[in-house]
């Protein structure tokens, strides 16, 4: 899905050369940005849908596995699940539910998709999100660190670092914790069945539950962001207005806040933005290993059979999302930068 | 600020069972699809029902036979169409109603004219004429055609009084602790957090007497790894689907116990003998030649099962006979050393020869008026049983002049190409109930798919007057002697026609830990499995080691404190440190 991301040279490429600044312009940038969006998004459904229909497999087949079943319920199950339709309408069917907010119903579990990807949303985000603010935070720190005195043993040393754990298997070093920590931290779940009712013990509980999974998501996940502030950074190392800056005499910490990081600042913008469209899809290997009640869960449970409703509904939800974050990143980008609405 | 509330609060999130009796902690390996029983299909699920309903009768934990439950006895007509069962009276539900006949009427009525309410059990009901109450003590079922396989409905019943008022089973609310939360089983669910557990409380007036444990939990693991370490941190008490490399390593681990037990599932190799749907066309695109039962047959003398299960399975599997596992004796068939196909190299090649398939400059035969004998052997790529057992297979035919092809394929993909009969050996197998009317019928005419591709269970898409009549012969009868004598004949049938062969049985890996639980109910007994019974004897069953064992939580507890203490410290220390280092970088090169 990077791909579907503007580069920054890309997003003022795209502005209107007549454009002028003020109200009008802004607004006509708005509306064909959100145009192009919601474009993306019918995009997504129509290919969501036939896209999963070319997996192998039979869901009815799968769902009766090993239970006796005579073939008259077959017969029913396959009428109830409108799987013996014709595709094109089996597609305007779904099509229909679509516009009412109807995701349609799981093949395996038989409930509304939506309820499901609903009651995992929250644990995702929260897993997800966590680690991704956390890896942000500490990937940046970092990376303005490792520049600033690059060529160092700090430097050297923590991009060392952040590669070896950027390339570590997830589910490997979430199995790793879990040995290591030797029952410290829970081993599963969200919740605990036997944390005390009440709102303080039960967020105690959870942020317990968390702990884990989220350390293991923020060492996979913040040596991106420390690499792209670090090399952001060292090319605006030799500017001219750093040297002007510097010899106006202001301290060097100073001279790195104020001009340098704003500067270096934007391209991680747009890869922030780009992984909160990402927060959504979960982390799949991690869910598994911490058997966290998440989206990756559902996505990896829901290929076999293959569970088609719940497939396409997960990714229509996490398209949307990502659709949605690169439109406020356009835009967000057009505030920060200048340079973006004068071209 | 926010480092000394949570600090203060800990006290507070001490886990209230600590406090509390004995608790039993169950790992669960699959999920749960929903707790309403009349659409819970997910194997979890099941056996939530089966710890919260009481059945009709039960399969017994002695032998997996039927066994009196609600039902304290039962009788069938002459004509076998007409069960009179006698329910057992004094009996509650948990909200203090008691329980009659007409509670087991209502769901099987539910059941017959309520399209929902068949989704899981449906195919016990497909016979049945009508089922009455014609007073609080006697139930009658009245079956279309003789059907012995009433003796073991695996259905649970519900109360009428709180299912009847339900006019839709697929509301959310049927799958929440109020309404399923009225039981009469030895647990009764008492909380449930979607995907990630269940609790019960012991039912202290279960009519064959209280559990031994208070509370029960079922907690769901996404990853069979972490399950087997927190049975080692002793997270959890009991834990299966065990592979035999998990096994062997818990096996010998301090205040653990290991528990193999012989399995439900035969694993076995169907052969393409030329498969037709249900309108005997012709469909799938299998290799002509294994239409030739004596090319059938040195197939099967080419395969040895000892092999398999010592290889294969490391030892953890038991020989087979019939496609009936020996965990169910009474209708498993051990064919004797006549009717036995023995695994006999040179004999397969004799039979090869005598037939007239020629062995060419190469090793491989030549099929009469046809090209080289070469077959292709699918799998599933995701079990390392298939991708072993595929391995000695292919080496064993190679033996005997048959060129093989494996081809490993997803599950779906596989699933797909048997399906459409697109196959020519492919490993595959099924699971057995207690009643051996299901995995029987897989191998029955009807179960073939028709012309459209659709409707199919069968399992080898075998069709045999023969087999179907000794099939019809075990459904009617319902001495179970008698009926017994016909599954295995149906069995030895089905093996000599060489549909498939029967590789192996495997066996069911569980452990559990010895410091907390002393023992629990097999089925069968003395040596069968703890979960996943078909049944609730097992959890039921379950007796605690001495009390001393339950403290070890609270060492898991302290540490977490302990943890989060020194993530408080190491975030202020380090806070601080980043302060000062700011300040004192900043004067530095000022």
């Amino acid at each position: 899905m990077t791909q579907t991301l503007s580069s920054p040279d890309h997003a003022s490429s795209l502005v209107d050369p007549d454009e002028r600044r003020g109200g009008t312009g802004t607004l006509r940038f708005v509306l064909t940005r959100i145009g192009g969006a919601l474009a993306s998004v019918v995009l997504v459904i129509v290919l969501g849908f036939f896209l999963f229909r070319m997996l192998p497999g039979d869901p009815v087949s799968f769902m009766i596995r090993d239970r006796p079943t005579s073939p008259q319920q077959l017969a029913e199950l396959r009428e109830q699940l409108g799987v013996d339709k014709p595709m094109l309408s089996q597609f305007f069917n779904y099509l229909g539910g679509l516009l009412h907010g109807d995701f349609g119903t799981s093949y395996l579990e038989r409930r509304p998709v939506l309820d499901m990807i609903g009651e995992r949303l929250w644990p995702t985000v929260l897993l997800v999100g966590s680690a991704t603010v956390l890896a942000v935070a500490i990937g940046l720190w970092l990376g303005i660190r490792a520049a600033w005195k690059h060529d160092s043993f700090f430097d050297r040393a923590q991009t060392g670092i952040a590669l070896t754990l950027w390339s570590v298997p997830q589910f490997w070093l979430g199995l790793i914790l879990l040995v290591v920590t030797n029952g410290v931290f829970p081993s599963r779940g969200m919740h605990s069945p036997d944390a005390a009712p009440g709102f303080l013990p039960q967020t105690l509980d959870v942020l317990h539950h968390l702990i884990l999974p989220c350390l293991t998501l923020l060492a996979v996940f913040y040596a991106q962001y420390m690499l792209i502030m670090r090399s952001s950074l060292l090319g605006e190392m030799n500017a001219d207005y750093l040297t002007t800056a510097r010899a106006k005499g202001l301290r060097d910490d100073l001279v790195r806040r104020r001009h340098a990081v704003p500067n270096a600042l934007l391209p991680t913008v747009t890869l922030v933005f780009m992984q909160f469209g990402m927060v959504v899809s979960g982390a799949v290997t991690v869910e598994a290993v911490f058997s966290w009640p998440g989206l990756g869960q559902l996505v990896y449970t829901s290929l076999h059979g293959p569970d088609l409703p719940v497939l396409q509904g997960v990714f229509v939800v996490l398209a949307g999302s990502v659709v949605l974050m690169n439109l406020l990143a356009e835009l967000l980008y057009r505030v920060l930068d200048p340079r973006v609405r004068t071209t | 600020m926010l480092a000394a509330g949570i600090l203060a609060a800990m006290p507070l999130a001490v886990p209230a069972h600590a406090q509390q009796g004995k608790t039993l902690r169950v790992a669960l390996i699959t999920g749960i699809d929903h707790l309403n029983p009349f659409t819970a299909t997910l194997l979890a699920a099941t056996q939530v029902g089966r710890l919260n309903y009481e059945f009709l009768t039960i399969p017994s934990a002695e032998k997996a036979e039927p066994a009196p439950a609600l039902a304290e006895s039962w009788t069938t007509s002459p004509d076998k169409l007409t069960w009179t069962f006698k329910i057992r009276q004094g009996t509650k539900w948990s909200d203090g109603k008691p329980v009659t006949a007409k509670d087991p009427a209502f769901t099987f009525n539910r059941m017959l004219t309520d399209e929902t309410a068949r989704t899981a059990n449906g195919s016990y009901v497909s016979s049945f004429e009508s089922v009455s109450a014609p007073d609080d003590a006697t139930l009658v079922i009245k079956t279309k055609t003789p059907q012995s396989t009433v003796s073991l409905l695996d259905v649970p019943i519900v109360p009428e009084h709180v299912w009847a008022p339900i006019k839709d089973l697929t509301d959310p609310k049927t799958d929440t602790a109020a309404v399923v939360g009225v039981g009469n089983g030895p647990y009764l669910l008492s909380e449930y957090k979607q995907n990630e557990y269940v609790k019960f409380k012991a039912n202290k007036d279960y009519w064959r007497g209280a559990p031994k444990v208070d509370e029960l939990q079922l907690l769901v693991f996404k990853d069979a790894e972490a399950a087997v370490n927190a049975l080692k941190q002793n997270e959890v008490d009991v834990i299966n689907r065990l592979t035999p490399t998990q096994f062997d390593a818990l096996k010998g681990q301090p205040n653990i116990a290991t528990n193999k037990a012989p399995g439900r599932r035969y694993d076995a190799l169907n052969i393409n003998f030329g498969v037709q749907n249900a309108d005997n066309q012709p469909i799938g695109n299998g290799n002509p030649a294994l239409k030739d039962i004596r090319l059938r047959k040195a197939i099967a003398q080419a395969i040895d099962p000892k092999t398999i299960v010592d290889r294969v399975m490391g030892g953890y599997a038991q020989l087979p006979g019939g496609i009936i596992p020996s965990v169910y004796s009474a209708y498993h068939w051990d064919p004797a050393d006549a009717e036995r196909t023995k695994f006999d190299l040179a004999a397969a090649n004799a039979t090869l020869d005598a037939a007239g398939y020629v062995k060419g400059g190469d090793g491989v035969r030549t099929v009469p008026g046809a090209g080289r004998l070469e077959l292709r052997l699918s799998g599933h790529a995701s079990r390392p049983y298939d991708q072993r057992a595929a391995q000695y297979i292919g080496g064993w035919l190679k033996d005997i002049g048959i060129s093989v092809r494996s081809e490993l394929v997803s599950d779906e993909e596989l699933n797909d190409r048997s399906n459409a009969g697109n196959y020519d050996l492919y490993i595959g197998g099924y699971s057995a109930n207690p009643d051996p009317d299901s995995v029987l019928s897989l191998h029955t005419c009807s179960a073939r798919p028709n012309a459209q591709g659709k409707g199919a269970n069968t399992d080898t898409f075998f069709c045999d007057p023969q087999y179907d009549d000794l099939y019809a012969k075990q459904l009617a009868e319902t001495d179970l002697g008698k009926r017994a004598e016909y599954a295995k004949q149906a069995q030895a049938r089905l093996a000599g026609q060489y549909a498939n062969v029967v590789l192996d049985y495997q066996n069911v890996l569980e452990a559990y830990r010895s410091d907390t639980f002393a023992s629990f109910t097999r089925q069968p007994q003395p040596e069968g499995q703890i979960l996943e019974q078909s049944g609730y004897w097992g959890l039921y069953g379950a007796t605690p080691a001495g009390q001393q064992a339950a403290s070890s939580e609270g060492g898991g507890n302290t540490g977490l404190w302990i943890v989060l203490g020194a993530v408080v410290v190491v975030v202020l220390v380090g806070g601080g440190v980043l302060i000062g280092r700011r300040g004192r970088n900043a004067d530095d090169r000022e």
